[in-house]
């Protein structure tokens, strides 16, 4: 069985997780677009924390007998994955989008320069 | 018939010293050729030489790599309708007097792009060290049985190409050591290869881009790309001619 207390530890570092995310999308300092993997990953937790005889089915399962609590370390390690995973195409895009910025305006300071046009 | 326009691309990274050379080289051999620097963010004069030397100068405002210089040159020539693209080296490694032997194939509608190799003809002087020896020789396997047509050195960046290898390098060019996937990518979408025996000359200033540290990862970025490439699926591109 899951110990209480690793129940309650867990559900409250969860609902800090949430809180955490909120207010950072509360003051605009992370876009909804990336907070929702977070978002998720707290929901997840949470409820694998409360719903203590969940954490046991799924122990069960996934042959986890010794100490259900583990599932919730590998759940939260499959999500920081994710998350992880969701930045590096985040930063692949956003690679090739300054590429193709950096040669519209090598193209376009060309053609400003051959129009004669003063920079100031 | 009139001459088909032609564009020069030349990238060049810090080639100050070499660079106005070899724009000089291009221009006093045609001067019909119009000679397009692409400068990926020089810390040196790169771009002034250049441009004293009577070249166009792209300014890249970051350092984009290689194959990004690369694709800004295509995109240049896209825009501004040229039939016929050559890629040089800004290190002066590639001769201007090659330049014929690359565009005879293209002229007389035989291929789409033309590489300039070093090992086409067995007897070439071309002897690279041991090492590389087996790396070129083992990505001119892969693009070869991936692309379906032997290709003897992929890695040269001695090319060139018509109006539809432009179009398509224009959108699609690897950023970083781009020479082996662009082979296989222009294989798959359908243009005609066609490799000339060129040599090379020893780079006159600066240093090679290939060192030993970044010799694993572009061995291992050069494979993922080669693997990926062939699992991604490219519009055939048909032949203008």
């Amino acid at each position: 069985m899951t110990p209480v207390r690793v129940s309650i530890v867990g559900a409250i570092a969860s609902i800090l997780l949430i809180l955490v995310v909120l207010e950072l999308v509360r003051g605009r300092r992370l876009k909804e677009r990336y907070a929702l993997l977070w978002l998720a990953t707290g929901v997840v937790l949470l409820v694998l924390s409360i719903w203590r005889d969940g954490l046991n089915t799924i122990a069960g399962w996934a042959g986890v007998t010794s100490y259900p609590p583990a599932v919730l370390f590998a759940v939260a390690t499959l999500f920081i994955l994710l998350v992880l995973l969701h930045y590096s195409t985040v930063i692949s895009k956003l690679t090739d989008e300054n590429v193709d910025l950096a040669q519209r305006i090598a193209l376009l300071e060309e053609r400003v320069s051959r129009l004669g046009i003063p920079a100031d | 018939m009139t001459r088909q326009r032609l564009v020069a691309i030349v990238p060049a990274w810090n080639e100050s010293g070499a660079i106005g050379k070899v724009v000089d080289e291009i221009r006093a051999y045609d001067p019909a050729i119009d000679v397009v620097v692409i400068d990926d963010c020089s810390t040196d004069d790169t771009a002034e030489v250049a441009e004293a030397h009577g070249a166009t100068v792209l300014r890249l405002p970051l350092n984009v790599g290689i194959g990004g210089a690369v694709q800004t040159g295509f995109r240049y020539a896209l825009a501004h309708g040229y039939q016929v693209a050559v890629r040089l080296d800004g290190d002066g490694q590639h001769a201007a007097s090659e330049i014929p032997k690359l565009l005879a194939p293209l002229e007389t509608g035989d291929a789409d792009l033309v590489i300039g190799s070093r090992f086409v003809d067995p007897g070439g002087a071309y002897r690279p060290p041991f090492a590389r020896r087996i790396g070129i020789g083992v990505f001119a396997r892969l693009v070869s049985i991936l692309g379906g047509q032997r290709v003897t050195d992929t890695t040269s960046g001695f090319v060139a190409i018509d109006r539809m290898g432009i179009e398509l390098f224009a959108a699609e060019f690897p950023h970083d050591y781009p020479e082996v996937e662009a082979t296989l990518v222009a294989l798959r979408s359908g243009l005609r290869v066609k490799q000339v025996q060129v040599d090379m000359r020893e780079r006159v200033t600066g240093s090679s881009s290939i060192t030993f540290v970044r010799s694993l990862y572009y061995i291992v970025k050069v494979m993922l790309a080669l693997l990926v490439a062939s699992l991604r699926r490219y519009p055939r591109l048909e032949g203008a001619r």
